[in-house]
């Protein structure tokens, strides 16, 4: 797009983008003035030009489907199309979630053999479908834990224990479900740090959040001791699941000693992103927390599917059952894929990683050198050293047509570039990418400059972000 | 066979293999527990491409989906006309494969159609700053809810008994586990004075429509924020919340272009006054310019977001259900000023052409004698259950079932979507009990 | 380099007294530099009392959030508006026009146990130092 325009610049009165039908009934009276609203003012603009504008702003963006997207802890993979296409299917997209049970007897068996999958994959006893993000997972979970030991007269259990690598939503669903925190350290290996846990897990404490693998891409492999140590205590261990990736099909939560688990299947299943939604963030917990899941989840009652609120539901969490249209592209990738097809992409989502790791070691500090697993974490501080931020790393990728790694997360690792490149990804890809990732630290050492003025032949280049935030300009304004 | 979705090959296998070191894949998760490895999975066996679509879409013909049935059911999910464009633009992988907008200069798509979002909700509901999308109607008045306590630093929450149930229970849920009180009250009871909100919905859950103006002033007369539940499609003729002094507009964004996808995903629209945007929860998009000074989007104002402010974060959440916003800017540029009032003149007309039908059939009656939308509710000669038990036989959903709140009621949904015809043959079965 | 007739906080807040037991605080050249172009600051109301060490506000630049503390006990006097409306004024002259606010002080012995200009000079180059490492 050569020239910037927004809607209401291309709008002219008299234009409108789709023909609508003719009233086929009689007018009826209508009501009091003060009711009604006079203006609505609402751009105009005829189809083509609508097509134009929006295909134009498609062309600006960048997706799976354009290149190389390893965004750590985002597991961006491929989304099949296939995929896309049935839960378009009118007998999935077309359905009222307060239909009659026997109308949608199709979409409720889905749901409870989505269900059942989930529990099998993580190795618990039910699930929740109902979350509808990886947040709204974890807030789940959490107020399951409280509903837990409340039920129990365990009243005075009121703080959560997070790791210092945890994802910004661990600590802000904590408090949102009504939990102060603790915040357990991790060890120089990046483990937990069990002396820190040790000290912490006492009778006020409901749980441990405790995402594994862990944000450094590495697993603990003290796991059943911390799980011995929190159920020791009387506490829960939940697990943020944003990175099941890693062990799909290998590895139950529940083997792992953990109490409930969210999952979220925009990551590890194969569900677009969609810019930023939808996604969906199922909860899967062990019998013990199955009476307290939200309402509802779906049961089968002699051969029939049926909406049910378990017996002492935390209640509505949302307004229907959950993100259906994103289950309907989970459940078809977990069909597409069978018990082994499912070990298989985590296999190579770890041996990508690896690959990548040793390729990039010698040219990127590694803060923590053992094998990872399905995403590695570097550090740019050697690249610090010469006045180069992983910002302008990250920057500089573009110009290349690859998309950044996560940078400056997780925090505890300084300049931090988190790199996950998934299983959907081809060694050649890879390579691409690694000879990016040397030259940008040869330029580093030898020619700073073209990263801080990075990136060069993007639509737009570095915004001006300080601007954004001091006089923020949030909308247009029409007015006649 | 070889998966589609995992293009290495066995010889790119070993060379990698032989770059990392190790002799074998299994070697790489040493750090796993060696009791946990190898779990055995209970699983489908696997299907190819012709197979999956073959046997998931007998499971979708198993559904009576709306394309094949009349559909009289709204009660917050709205069977609303989706222009072609809406699904073509959005089907557009460059939109739906990309991630949350963190890198600017590539996400310009992106991050220009949430401004254009923004901008339109914001004309829409009359009010003055809009965020970028939440969940559903249900979670982003609860987060309404929840602002409003921080703004006003009040524990206690009103809803208005005439609010959707399931959104009072979903606001339930959030605002007690932060350990605040909600109360729920008659539509027209005094506001009680250390209430940081009032929540009501316009039109309510039985589809009447009120004049406001006096809730409003209630709330404000003891300091609390007045927090407008509206059906969007109903602006197109009914005043706006910015228009009768609500302080945050939220609104289900599933009827702006978006399928109801038995109930999900749905679309949060959130507006507030400028004054509480700090406070307003969910991702923002703003206008700027690059190094060259060409105009440019950014999220901003991230500092209220989680991952930056973690606990002490407006809220918890992440995704802006962006995909959803993109249906519903393309649905509201498609229709435009007259379109948006088009399709709530069709619905208005049809609903109450329907009403009127229903109400001089022997045995049924209207519950409200108030001013309506596109829902109402109807006193039933027999249960609601029997009547749609009837419809559907007949290729109809019908109504949802309220008799647990009003006695043999049935709340009834018509849009554009709804024929002469198929009012016509639903009165008709009506009158067959 | 701070100015000598500064004191200063650990938390890289400065105070500059001033006659009849008063004084303007700000944030100081290194805690400006480490937050980046600031975009918002949250001061406290004039009016406000406030105690040593407590958040009595905040400040954000583009991508942190940094608490403000109070050097010192006291009232809150004056916020310093034209630093409200255009918070990148710390970024240029921290020490100067970007001042915060200005507080009664109710216990002036506070003082006595902040650091001096020499004093937190050295302790923000040993900050560096440390980081660089």
């Amino acid at each position: 797009m050569n020239k910037h325009y927004l809607l209401p610049d291309i709008s002219q009165p008299g234009k409108i983008g789709c023909s609508l039908p003719a009233l086929d009934v009689p007018e009826s009276k209508l009501p009091p003035r003060g009711l009604l609203r006079q203006d609505l003012e609402l751009p105009e603009v005829s189809e083509v030009e609508l097509i134009r504008y929006f295909t134009a702003l498609s062309k600006l963006n960048y997706g799976v489907d354009t290149g190389f997207y390893p965004l750590g802890s985002c597991t961006m993979k491929y989304n099949p199309k296939c995929h896309e296409d049935i839960a378009r299917l009118a007998g999935f997209a077309a359905l009222h979630p307060l239909q009659p049970e026997e109308s949608v007897q199709g979409a409720l068996q889905l749901m409870f053999e989505l269900q059942q999958c989930l529990a099998e994959i993580t190795g618990m006893d039910a699930t929740s479908l109902v979350p509808v993000a990886g947040a709204h997972g974890e807030f789940t979970g959490l107020l399951l834990a409280k509903a837990y030991h409340q039920d129990r007269g365990a009243k005075a259990r009121k703080k959560i224990l997070l790791t210092d690598s945890a994802h910004g939503t661990n600590p802000a669903s904590a408090v949102m479900s009504g939990f102060e925190i603790g915040v357990v350290a991790s060890d120089s290996e990046g483990n937990v740090d069990l002396k820190s846990l040790d000290a912490m897990m006492n009778e006020e404490v409901a749980g441990l959040t405790l995402t594994m693998p862990t944000t450094l891409g590495l697993f603990d492999p003290r796991i059943l001791e911390i799980s011995q140590l929190v159920h020791d205590r009387g506490g829960l261990l939940g697990a943020d699941g944003a990175n099941l990736n890693a062990f799909l099909g290998q590895v139950k939560f529940g083997e792992l000693g953990y109490d409930y688990v969210q999952l979220n299947l925009h990551k590890t299943f194969s569900t677009p992103h969609g810019g930023g939604g939808p996604g969906s963030g199922p909860v899967c917990v062990r019998r013990s927390l199955a009476d307290f899941l939200p309402s509802p989840v779906v049961i089968r009652n002699n051969g029939m599917y049926k909406l049910a609120s378990p017996a002492k539901s935390i209640g509505k969490i949302a307004n229907f059952c959950g993100n259906f249209g994103v289950m309907c592209k989970a459940y078809a990738y977990i069909r597409s894929l069978g018990a082994a097809g499912m070990k298989e992409v985590s296999e190579h989502a770890v041996l990508n990683a690896n690959y990548l790791k040793e390729k990039l070691k010698p040219y990127y500090h590694l803060p923590y050198d053992r094998p990872c697993m399905h995403e590695v974490v570097f550090s740019g501080k050697r690249q610090k050293a010469r006045g180069v931020h992983t910002v302008d790393i990250a920057k500089r990728l573009l110009d290349y047509g690859l998309h950044p790694p996560t940078v400056y997360f997780p925090l505890i690792v300084e300049e931090a570039l988190m790199i996950e490149p998934t299983e959907t990804e081809s060694k050649q890809t890879i390579d691409v990418f690694i000879e990016a990732m040397k030259e940008i630290a040869r330029d580093a050492e030898n020619n700073p400059e073209v990263l801080h003025t990075a990136p060069h032949n993007t639509p737009v280049k570095r915004l001006d972000d300080a601007r954004a935030a001091r006089s923020p300009d949030l909308r247009w304004e029409m007015r006649t | 066979m070889a998966s589609p979705y995992l293009p290495n090959t066995d010889a790119d296998r070993r060379i990698m293999l032989q770059e990392i070191g190790v002799g074998s894949i299994d070697e790489l998760f040493q750090d796993i527990p060696e009791q946990a490895r190898h779990a055995q999975f209970q699983l489908p066996a696997p299907l190819s491409e012709l197979e999956l679509k073959k046997e998931l879409g007998q499971l979708a013909g198993r559904n009576a989906s709306l394309d094949r049935y009349a559909c009289f059911l709204g009660a917050g999910s709205y069977h609303h006309f989706i222009p072609s464009t809406v699904e073509h633009i959005i089907g557009r992988s460059e939109f739906y494969t990309a991630y949350t907008p963190y890198q600017a200069e590539v996400s310009q798509g992106t991050l220009q159609a949430v401004y254009e979002y923004q901008s339109l909700v914001c004309q829409l509901t009359g009010m003055e700053v809009s965020n970028a999308g939440m969940y559903d109607c249900s979670t982003a008045a609860a987060e309404a809810a929840l602002m409003a306590c921080t703004i006003k630093k009040r524990g206690k929450v009103v809803m208005s008994n005439t609010v959707n149930p399931t959104y009072r229970d979903v606001v339930r849920t959030y605002v007690e586990a932060r350990g605040f009180s909600v109360q729920t009250a008659e539509p027209n009871s005094p506001v009680i004075s250390d209430s940081s909100c009032l929540i009501i919905q316009q039109p309510d859950f039985f589809g009447c429509l009120e004049e406001i103006e006096t809730c409003v002033q209630k709330a404000h007369d003891v300091g609390a924020l007045l927090i407008a539940i509206v059906d969007p499609i109903s602006l197109g003729m009914f005043r706006a919340p910015g228009q009768y002094g609500a302080d945050i507009a939220v609104a289900d964004g599933q009827a702006l272009g978006n399928p109801t996808s038995f109930g999900g995903p749905g679309l949060g629209i959130f507006a507030c006054r400028r004054e509480y945007l700090r406070q307003m929860p969910g991702r923002i998009v703003g206008k700027t310019v690059d190094v060259d000074g060409r105009p440019g989007y950014v999220m901003t104002l991230v500092t209220r977001e989680q991952y930056i402010r973690r606990e002490r974060a407006t809220s918890n959440i992440c995704t802006s259900e962006a995909l959803m916003a993109l249906a519903a800017t393309v649905y509201l540029a498609a229709l435009g000023r007259r379109g948006v009032r088009h399709v709530a003149e069709l619905c208005y007309h049809k609903a109450h052409y329907a009403a009127e039908r229903i109400a001089k059939l022997k045995g049924y009656s209207l519950v409200f004698s108030k001013p309506f939308f596109k829902e109402f509710a109807v006193r039933c000669p027999v249960a609601p259950s029997r009547i749609n038990q009837a419809l559907l036989n007949e290729r109809i959903i019908g109504g949802l079932d309220i008799s647990h709140i009003i006695d043999k009621a049935m709340l009834l949904c018509v849009t554009e979507m709804n024929t002469k015809q198929e009012i016509d043959r639903l009165v008709e079965i009506l009158g067959g009990f | 380099m701070a100015p000598k007739e500064y004191k200063y906080t650990l938390e890289h807040e400065w105070i500059c007294p001033e006659s009849k037991n008063k004084g303007k605080a700000g944030l100081t050249d290194y805690a400006q530099s480490q937050l980046g172009d600031l975009v918002f600051l949250d001061l406290p109301a004039p009016g406000t009392q406030v105690e040593q060490g407590k958040k009595i506000g905040e400040v954000e630049s583009v991508k942190a959030v940094s608490d403000i503390f109070a050097p010192v006990s006291g009232r809150v006097l004056e916020v310093n508006q034209t630093v409200v409306d255009e918070p990148g004024l710390v970024n240029k002259d921290p020490y100067g026009a970007g001042w915060l606010f200005r507080l009664e002080l109710s216990k002036p012995s506070e003082l006595d146990a902040l650091m001096d200009s020499e004093k937190y000079d050295k302790f923000v180059a040993e900050l560096s130092e440390a980081e660089s490492k």
